[in-house]
């Protein structure tokens, strides 16, 4: 009877403090993303057009809005458009999973073994800030102008911020929990793996979202300096359109390349947001 | 109403070995003249089956003591019998891993030993059932109220199937009435399972709601002041009178201790544990 009562009034007041779970709807949060999305856009286009208008280049070498999307409208239109950006995408794709293992590795390493941090930590961070086209001479010396050469600057300029993302999560651990991790007989290995590593997680990810930005860039900066024959890419439209003074095709090649790397940047931005909210780091926004 | 020190304060030993014995244990932080002494000489014994609760004023190294006895530190001098492996902890915040969920939060303690995942799904669920969270084992952590988060923390800490339960002021941070009933819910499962308790507060009348005996610490060093045995019949209630009286009792020697230290200025210790909420 008593232990009832007992019961009872626990579920009580759990019942009490539990807030109910309110979510707007898929429709509602949709459209909340969306309208400054399209109002940026809008503003944006405005802007240019005005610059257009105002006369400052001749049409011809600064194409207006309403000419570069005509020709992107076209472009989407073409294999080759696709044959392109399927070329470059697969190198992304490919530095950027080279990538994230290489700083995965490294950054698991330096985390753990001190010696290492003090010998290679700072030189991690200077990598990161090492810009990217400085190291096309050397690897076109090195793999000649291949794909390897293109990797091997990819794999540079994002692998850094992999890594660095990792440490920076191993150092950030709550201490309170590698102490939990302690009580419950976690040591070295098994407390690396079963605390530390998820612990770190959101720390890993926004290293994972600076290293995509790298790649990106790495990427394009390759594109345009290492261009193979017969195999069309957007660095290498970029770089042609310029040659051949095709200024709405090069606006229409930039946007892709913007749009590429915004799309993807949206991803991160998903898994960070679905982990915030499993974690509860989330805030609550009327 | 200090009883005289039977048999019954030294806890019931009975000739057997105590879960907890602290010999001469004195931890002091830093080194040469900003040394700073958070324990000195702390003699103590939790006997099989025992609740004992440990009290002072802030900077008297309560949680320093669990530190120590949980292995999480070393102490300078002294010696400290346990079986660290039958020990386990409930800190003052939940510590619960924000990435598992609550199950999977109490899994933890049974993975560390090696049980199998249907095994340790069915356990975790037990003792969830245990803490009265039976139906929450899919939320995560974030989604419980700081009451329930405690006691999940709780049922991870009775999944390790431990025989020392140490506590770290567990609900400091709680509203009155779910502490009382999370007292209710600690003295219970402290019958069923025989634990050895060594839990740290603040609060006298926590103390002297929960323990069998309270030992009062001094403060900057911490030293043993006084061995209080409680022998108030259980079930007791925080707002009974008899807990009133023997509370203001233990306050009154407490407040001493205090105004020793208002004369000199003292040094802000270094606890291992954030006293703070």
């Amino acid at each position: 009877m008593a232990a009832d009562t007992h019961a009872r009034q626990i579920a009580g007041l759990d019942a009490l403090e539990l807030a109910p779970a309110r979510r707007a709807g898929l429709l509602t949060r949709v459209w909340a993303g969306t309208w400054p999305v399209v109002l940026a856009v809008v503003l944006v286009l405005a802007a240019w057009e005005l610059v257009v208008l105002a006369g400052w280049w001749p049409e011809y070498v600064f194409a207006g809005p309403v000419t570069t999307l005509t020709e992107l409208g076209h472009r989407l239109g073409e294999a080759e458009f696709y044959q392109a950006l399927t070329v470059t995408m697969r190198r992304a794709v490919a530095g950027f999973a080279l990538a994230i293992a290489v700083g995965l590795v490294v950054g698991a390493l330096v985390s753990r073994i001190r010696p290492l941090r003090r010998a290679v930590g700072s030189l991690i961070t200077g990598l990161q800030t090492m810009p990217s086209i400085a190291w096309f001479p050397l690897a076109i010396l090195l793999f000649g102008l291949s794909e390897s050469a293109i990797l091997f600057v990819v794999v540079l300029g994002a692998a850094p911020s992999v890594a660095n993302g990792l440490i920076a999560g191993v150092d950030y651990t709550p201490p309170i929990l590698l102490r939990a991790g302690h009580m419950l007989g976690f040591r070295r290995l098994t407390l690396y793996r079963h605390v530390i590593l998820p612990a770190s997680l959101p720390s890993f990810l926004a290293g994972l979202k600076q290293g995509w930005a790298f790649a990106w860039r790495s990427l394009m900066a390759g594109e345009l300096l290492v261009i193979i024959a017969n195999r069309p890419s957007l660095g290498e439209q970029l770089h042609f359109a310029r040659e051949l003074a095709d200024s709405p095709g090069l606006l229409a090649t930039m946007i892709v390349i913007l749009v590429v790397g915004i799309l993807v940047d949206r991803l991160f931005g998903l898994a960070d947001n679905a982990l915030r909210r499993r974690w509860g780091l989330h805030q609550v926004t009327a | 109403m200090t009883a005289p020190l039977t048999e019954q304060a030294g806890g019931r030993t009975d000739g057997q070995q105590p879960a907890v014995r602290l010999q001469a244990v004195s931890k002091t932080y830093g080194q040469g003249k900003a040394s700073l002494p958070a324990l000195d000489n702390v003699a103590l014994d939790v006997a099989p089956g025992e609740f004992v609760c440990l009290l002072g004023a802030s900077g008297c190294g309560k949680s320093t003591l669990l530190s120590l006895v949980a292995g999480l530190d070393a102490p300078t001098a002294g010696r400290i019998d346990v079986d660290r492996r039958r020990i386990a902890l409930m800190f003052q915040e939940p510590a619960l891993f924000p990435w598992l969920t609550v199950s999977a939060n109490v899994e933890m303690a049974l993975r560390a030993k090696g049980l199998g995942k249907r095994e340790r799904r069915a356990r975790a669920a037990e003792y969830l059932e245990t803490v009265h969270l039976g139906g929450f084992g899919h939320k995560r952590p974030h989604e419980l109220s700081g009451g329930m988060r405690q006691r999940v923390s709780l049922a991870r800490a009775l999944a390790q199937d431990a025989d020392v339960l140490l506590m770290d002021e567990p609900f400091g941070a709680l509203d009155a009435m779910t502490r009382d009933l999370l007292h209710d819910e600690l003295e219970r499962v402290w019958r069923e399972r025989d634990l050895a308790v060594l839990f740290v507060t603040h609060n006298v009348r926590e103390a002297v709601r929960l323990g069998d005996r309270v030992v009062l610490l001094s403060s900057r060093p911490g030293r043993v002041v006084e061995d209080f045995p409680v022998t108030l019949p259980r079930p007791r209630r925080t707002d009974s009178a008899e807990v009133a009286e023997q509370a203001g009792e233990i306050t009154r020697r407490l407040r001493e201790e205090v105004m020793r230290h208002g004369a000199a200025p003292n040094r802000v210790p270094r606890e291992a544990t954030a006293d703070g909420r």
